[in-house]
C-alpha cells in the first residue's frame, strides 16, 4: 500500500513551504506523487528516487575516468587532502540541513581552513548593509495577518518564489487582512515587465541601475521635501514617486521584500543600505518591515549556524584555528580563487562550476576539489572526488530556516538507502581530521 | 563508581545554612552525598571559598535574536586585548564575541565564573527549533529557556474571557511543544501594539483591537501559573521600560500580585519575578531630571515576600540591547541612532536588538549603573534579589565578578565614581554615594546561586550543596577569613574559579576549560488531561493565521538535546 506523508517541507526556494502532501510507494523507496507543490519543487522530490542517482562516491582516475569507492575511502581521501592543505575551501549550503552546517563549521575550524557560503554571490550585500544599519524585519505571518501595502523591490517571486506571493504576501487572507488581495495595495520596482509586475497595482519601471537614486526620492518625500523632487527620479515621474510615497506612509502595515536586482545591479550593498534606511524612516510615521528573498530553502540556514559558531555570516577564515575572520573581498570565495589562493576547494550543496567565473574555477580546478552534493552537477563533473549525500527534505530530515529566519523542521519522506547525509559524513570527516591532528602535534 | 571530596573549604551554601564553616563535601555519581569511602578522589580546598555552581535566572545566550545581535555586529568579534578576553582556545571549540558571545564562549565562559546553570530569557515559541539548536552547542552548562506569554493571542483571548482553565491547558501545551521552561512576560501588550506602531505605557493602556489591558494580562498569568502549580512564578519585565519616570509603572505592576498566593511543591515563595529591575527603576520626566527611583522600589520589594527581582545592573560596557520590547528598543534607537533590528513573530511576540554603549561619561549611564548596585544594597532578602545584568542588555555575564566587586567593596565603588565626568550629578541623583554597605559572600551566594534556585523552584537540584542536589561546585581562590583589601582581587577571583565541577566531573581546573561533559536542557512538562476546546482553537489558528503548520510547529524530539523535565501534575 502507498503511504502518503504530510506536513513535508519542500528543499526548493526560500518560501521552505511545509504544507507538501507527498505519497511515497510501499517499500518507502520511490516518491510515486507530490502534491501542494510548485513545479520545481515537484521535480526535486521526483528525482530523489530517480534511477539515475548516484549512489556511491566517485574518485577520478589517472585516466580522467570516475571510479565507484567506498564512502570510507571518500571520507579518508578527503581528510588527507585537508589535513594537508594550507588554505582549502569548503563553499555551498545553498541545500544542506542545518546539522549538516554545523558539522561543516567543525571540519573547517579542525583543517584550518576558509568557510563561505552561496550569499557571497547573492545576499551577501544584504549582509553588509545589516552591519551598517540593522534589519527591521518581521515573520512570513506577519504579513499574512496585517499587511495592506506589498512592495517587491528587484524580486521577481512569480519565478523565483513560486508560492511565495500566495502563501504569504498577495492573496492570503489572514486575521486583520480577511479580504486579501482586494484590500493589499501591490507596488513591483522592476526595470522588466515581470510576472510579478503583471499582478501589481504599480509597476515603477525604474531605470537599470538608478535604484539608489529611487530610494533616495522617496526618502525625500517621508521626510517632508517632496517638494523639491526633480520631475523624474531614475525614470519615475515626480507625481507617480509622491502618489506611491503616500501609499507606503498611509499603510497599517507594509513590508519591503527585495531581491538580487538590488544586490547585484550598482550600488549592491549601498542599495539595500537605503532601504533599510528607508524602512526606518517610515516607521515615524507608520508601521514597516523589510526582507531579504533568500534563494535556497536554507540559504538563511549558514548565516544562522555560524553566527552561534563563530559571530560572522559568511566569508570566515578559520585558518588560525584559534579565532575566526571575516572580511569580503579579501576572505570571500570568488575573491580567493580568482587571485588562486585557494589550495584545496569543497563544493557542497551548491555547484560553483556554473554560478563562478570561469578564470574562477580554472584556478581552483588547478588544486583537489571535492563535490558534495546528491546530483550530477557542473561541478560534480569536474571534481577530483564526488560523494553523493542525502537529499534534505527527501531522505533526510532536518532544520532548515525559512527566508524569515523561521526554523522549519523537515521531515524524511523515502528510505535513504545506504546514503549518507551531510552531518553524518562531515562528522566523519572532521573525526578523521582530529586523529590526523593530534597524530601530526 | 566516581567518589570525590572537597577537604576543608570555606563552605557557603544558603540552601542549607552554612555560612563559611570549614566543611567537607562529599560527591558520588554526580550528586552531593552524607559520605564517601576513602578511596574518593581529594581536592583540596584549603583556605578557599566553596559555593555551589552559580545559577543564572535571566540570561539572553541562545535563540534568534541574540543571534540576529551577533550577525548584526561583527565589530562585537574585535579582540582589544585582555580588556575583552583577548583570543583563547581552550575547549573544544574557538571562543568569538564579546557582549554576545558564540555559544561555545557562552558555554566557557559561565563555567569559568563558577556558573553551571543558565535560563535563557525569552523565547519566541514559534523560533524554538533555533533555541535548541543553539541550546545543543553550548558546551557545559545546563540550559533552560522561557517561552513568551505576554503577547500571545490565544492568551489574550482566554484571559479577556476569564477562562484560566482553558488558557492554563494551552500554557501547558506550549510549554511542552516549545520544551520551555516557564512563563516569560515581555511588555504585555505593548508589543503587539508594536506590530502597528504602537505600544502600552501603563498597565491600563488597552491592547489595540483585542481589548485587553495589560493589568488584566499579568494578573491572568499569575493566575494560570498557580494554578498549574508550575516550579517558577511568571516572570515579568513589565510596561514602560527605560523611560523617566517608569518607577510609578513598576510599583503599580508588582502591586497587582498582592492578590495571589504561591501554590506549588517545588519550595518557591514568590508569585511575581520581576527582572532587571534596574531598568525600571527611574524618577524624573526627562532625561535632564532622571534620577534613582531604586528606594522606592526596594522599599515596596522588601516589604512584599511574594516578589522577587534580579537587579540587571549596568557594567558600563559597549553592549548590545536585545529584548521582546519592541517599541523599547525602537525608542532607543532614536536615542542613539546606531543599527536597529527588529523582528515581529506572528500571533506570539516580537524583538528588537540595538547597540549600546553605557559610557561612564555620561550622566544617565551613571545614574544608571549607580541604580543597579542600589536595588542590591537596600534589599532586605538578597533570597530575594538576584545578581544579573540582563545579559547583554545592561553589560554581559562575564562582567558578574565585577558587580560583585562592587557590591563587596565600597571602596571600589567609589573608584569607580571617581572616574565619572559628571560624578558630582550622578552623586545628587542617586544615594549609593552614601551608602557603606558591602556584602558578604554569604550575601552573595545568595544572589547568584541559592536565590535564583528557589526562586525557579530548582533548589533541590541547583544552587545547593545540600544532600542530593546535583553536584555543580564552584571553589574560588578566596580566604574568607582573610578577603584581600584590593577589591580587584576579589573581582579577579570571581572571574576564574580554581575548580568548577559540572555533575561530579572537573570541568575548570587553574581557571581552564579541562572537560566538556553532557549537559541538559531543562524544561517543566505539565501532565494535565487533553483540552478539547483548546485543541479546537489551536487547530484554527493554525489553520487561518500561522504560516507553519501546526505538525511542524512543536520541536522534534529529535531536536531536543538530553532533555530534562520538571514534572507538574494537575488533576
Amino acid at each position: 500500500m502507498p503511504k502518503v506523508i504530510e506536513n513535508v517541507g519542500c528543499p526548493y526556494c526560500g518560501c521552505s513551504c511545509d504544507d507538501v502532501r507527498v505519497t511515497v510507494s510501499d517499500d518507502g523507496k520511490k516518491v510515486l506523487e507530490v502534491e501542494n507543490v510548485c513545479a520545481i519543487g515537484t521535480e526535486i522530490f521526483k528525482h530523489g528516487s530517480s534511477d539515475h542517482r548516484i549512489r556511491s562516491p566517485r574518485l577520478r582516475q589517472p585516466d580522467g575516468s570516475m571510479k565507484d569507492i567506498t564512502y570510507e575511502e571518500a571520507i579518508e581521501w578527503t581528510a588527507q587532502h585537508l589535513y594537508k592543505a594550507k588554505k582549502p575551501l569548503m563553499y555551498g549550503f545553498g541545500s544542506t540541513n542545518c546539522e549538516g552546517q554545523a558539522a561543516a563549521a567543525r571540519v573547517m575550524e579542525a583543517a584550518g581552513g576558509m568557510l563561505d557560503n552561496c550569499a557571497t554571490i547573492c545576499h551577501g550585500p544584504s549582509f553588509l548593509a545589516i552591519f551598517d544599519n540593522g534589519y527591521p524585519t518581521c515573520t512570513l505571518g506577519e504579513v499574512k495577518n496585517r499587511a495592506d501595502v506589498i512592495v517587491y523591490w528587484g524580486s521577481n517571486p512569480a519565478h523565483a518564489h513560486p508560492r511565495h506571493m500566495s502563501r504569504y504576501s498577495i492573496f492570503p487572507r489572514g486575521f486583520f487582512t480577511g479580504k486579501g488581495q482586494k484590500k493589499r495595495t501591490v507596488i513591483v520596482i522592476d526595470p522588466r515587465y515581470t510576472d510579478t509586475a503583471n499582478v501589481a497595482d504599480y509597476h515603477l519601471q525604474v531605470k537599470q541601475g538608478h535604484d539608489y537614486e529611487l530610494f533616495d526620492a522617496f526618502r525625500m518625500v517621508v521626510n517632508g521635501h517632496g517638494n523639491d523632487l526633480p520631475d523624474e527620479v531614475a525614470g519615475i515621474k515626480k507625481e507617480k514617486i509622491l502618489e506611491v510615497a503616500e501609499i507606503m506612509k498611509n499603510a497599517r502595515f507594509g513590508t519591503t521584500f527585495f531581491g538580487m536586482g538590488l544586490t547585484h545591479s550598482d550600488g549592491r550593498n549601498h542599495n539595500i543600505d537605503i532601504a533599510i534606511s528607508l524602512t526606518r524612516d517610515l516607521n515615524k510615521v507608520s508601521k514597516w518591515t523589510i526582507m531579504a528573498m533568500r534563494g535556497h530553502y536554507n540559504i538563511a540556514g549558514p548565516g544562522v549556524v555560524w553566527s552561534w559558531t563563530f559571530g560572522f555570516p559568511y566569508c570566515l577564515d578559520l585558518t588560525k584555528k584559534d579565532h575566526a575572520h571575516m572580511n569580503p573581498g579579501e576572505t570571500s570565495s570568488v575573491d580567493m580563487a580568482m587571485r588562486d589562493e585557494v589550495d584545496m576547494f569543497i563544493n557542497i550543496g551548491t555547484d560553483a562550476g556554473a554560478h563562478f567565473p570561469i578564470p574562477a574555477v580554472k584556478h581552483l580546478k588547478k588544486h583537489p576539489w571535492v563535490t558534495i552534493d546528491p546530483s550530477i552537477n557542473m561541478a560534480s563533473e569536474i571534481s577530483d572526488l564526488h560523494i553523493p549525500v542525502c537529499i534534505c527534505g527527501v531522505d533526510v530530515g532536518g532544520i532548515v530556516y525559512r527566508m524569515d529566519n523561521v526554523p522549519i523542521q523537515f521531515r524524511k519522506v523515502i528510505d535513504n538507502q545506504g546514503l549518507l547525509d551531510d552531518e553524518t559524513l562531515l562528522n566523519r570527516i572532521a573525526d578523521r581530521l582530529d586523529e590526523l591532528n593530534a597524530q601530526g602535534a | 563508581m566516581s567518589e570525590m571530596i572537597i577537604k576543608n573549604g570555606y563552605v557557603f551554601d544558603p540552601i542549607s545554612g552554612i555560612k563559611g564553616d570549614k566543611k567537607d563535601i562529599s560527591i558520588k555519581d554526580g550528586k552531593i552525598v552524607d559520605k564517601v569511602s576513602n578511596k574518593a578522589e581529594v581536592i583540596d580546598a584549603s583556605g578557599k571559598t566553596v559555593m555551589a555552581g552559580g545559577v543564572d535566572i535571566h540570561t539572553h545566550i541562545v535563540g534568534p535574536k541574540v543571534n540576529l545581535g551577533r550577525e548584526m555586529r561583527p565589530e562585537d568579534k574585535l579582540f582589544r586585548g585582555d580588556f575583552r578576553g583577548g583570543i583563547l582556545k581552550q575547549g573544544k571549540r574557538m571562543e568569538m564575541g564579546f557582549s554576545i558571545p558564540s555559544t561555545w564562549k557562552t558555554g566557557y565562559s559561565y563555567a569559568r565564573m563558577g556558573y553551571t546553570y543558565a535560563n535563557e530569557a525569552a523565547m519566541p515559541p514559534l523560533l524554538a527549533p533555533h533555541v535548541h539548536e543553539e541550546i545543543r552547542d553550548t558546551p557545559i552548562i545546563d540550559v533552560s529557556a522561557m517561552p513568551v506569554f505576554g503577547n500571545n493571542w490565544f492568551c489574550f483571548e482566554y484571559i479577556k474571557n476569564k477562562e484560566i482553565e482553558n488558557n492554563a491547558a494551552y500554557v501547558s501545551w506550549l510549554l511542552n511543544a516549545t520544551k520551555g521552561i516557564a512563563i516569560k512576560i515581555v511588555n504585555p501588550g505593548g508589543t503587539e501594539a508594536w506590530a502597528w506602531g504602537d505600544n502600552c505605557v501603563t498597565i491600563n493602556d488597552p491592547v489595540p483591537y483585542f481589548d485587553i489591558t495589560p493589568a488584566e494580562i499579568i494578573k491572568g498569568l499569575i493566575e494560570t501559573n498557580e494554578y498549574l502549580g508550575l516550579p517558577h512564578s511568571i516572570h515579568l519585565h513589565g510596561n514602560n521600560l527605560g523611560n523617566p519616570g517608569c518607577y510609578e509603572t513598576t510599583l503599580a505592576t508588582l502591586k497587582l500580585a498582592e492578590g495571589f498566593n504561591p501554590k506549588n511543591k517545588f519550595g518557591r515563595e514568590q508569585v511575581l519575578h520581576n527582572t532587571h529591575i534596574q531598568f525600571h527603576s527611574y524618577k524624573g520626566d526627562s532625561w535632564a531630571n532622571f534620577e534613582s527611583g531604586a528606594k522606592e522600589i526596594m522599599d515596596y520589594v522588601n516589604s512584599n515576600k511574594k516578589i522577587t527581582v534580579d537587579t540587571g545592573c549596568v557594567t558600563l560596557d559597549e553592549t548590545t540591547t536585545m529584548t521582546a520590547d519592541g517599541p523599547f528598543e525602537y525608542h532607543l534607537n532614536q536615542l542613539n541612532h546606531i543599527k536597529w533590528a527588529n523582528v515581529d513573530v506572528e500571533l506570539e511576540t516580537g524583538s528588537g536588538i540595538v547597540p549600546y554603549i553605557y559610557d561612564k561619561n555620561i550622566k544617565v549611564c551613571g545614574i544608571q549603573w549607580a541604580i543597579g548596585l542600589e536595588i542590591a544594597l537596600y534589599a532586605n532578602d538578597l533570597m530575594r534579589v538576584h545578581l544579573t545584568t540582563d545579559h547583554p542588555n545592561a553589560g554581559p555575564f562575564t562582567r558578574y565578578p565585577r558587580v560583585i566587586k562592587w557590591l563587596m567593596s565600597q571602596k571600589a565603588r567609589d573608584a569607580t565614581l571617581n572616574t565619572m565626568k559628571w560624578k558630582d550629578k550622578v552623586i545628587a541623583a542617586t544615594n549609593l554615594a552614601s551608602m557603606d554597605r558591602e556584602l558578604d559572600l554569604y550575601e552573595i551566594a545568595m544572589m547568584t546561586r541559592a536565590g535564583p534556585a528557589k526562586a525557579l523552584g530548582l533548589s533541590s537540584m541547583y544552587g545547593s550543596l545540600a544532600k542530593g542536589a546535583d553536584a555543580n561546585i564552584a571553589i574560588y581562590d578566596l580566604d574568607s577569613a582573610k578577603m584581600p583589601s584590593d577589591p580587584e582581587m576579589i573581582e579577579s577571583a570571581f572571574s576564574n574559579t580554581i575548580y568548577t565541577i559540572k555533575e561530579g566531573v572537573v570541568v575548570v581546573k587553574d581557571k581552564k576549560i579541562v572537560a566538556e561533559p553532557h549537559n541538559y536542557t531543562l524544561w517543566t512538562k505539565v501532565n494535565m488531561p487533553e483540552n478539547a476546546q483548546v485543541m479546537h482553537d489551536i487547530k484554527e489558528k493554525f489553520t487561518r493565521n500561522y504560516t507553519v503548520n501546526l505538525e511542524n510547529y512543536a520541536v522534534f524530539d529529535e531536536h531536543i538535546h538530553n532533555p530534562r523535565a520538571i514534572e507538574v501534575e494537575v488533576a
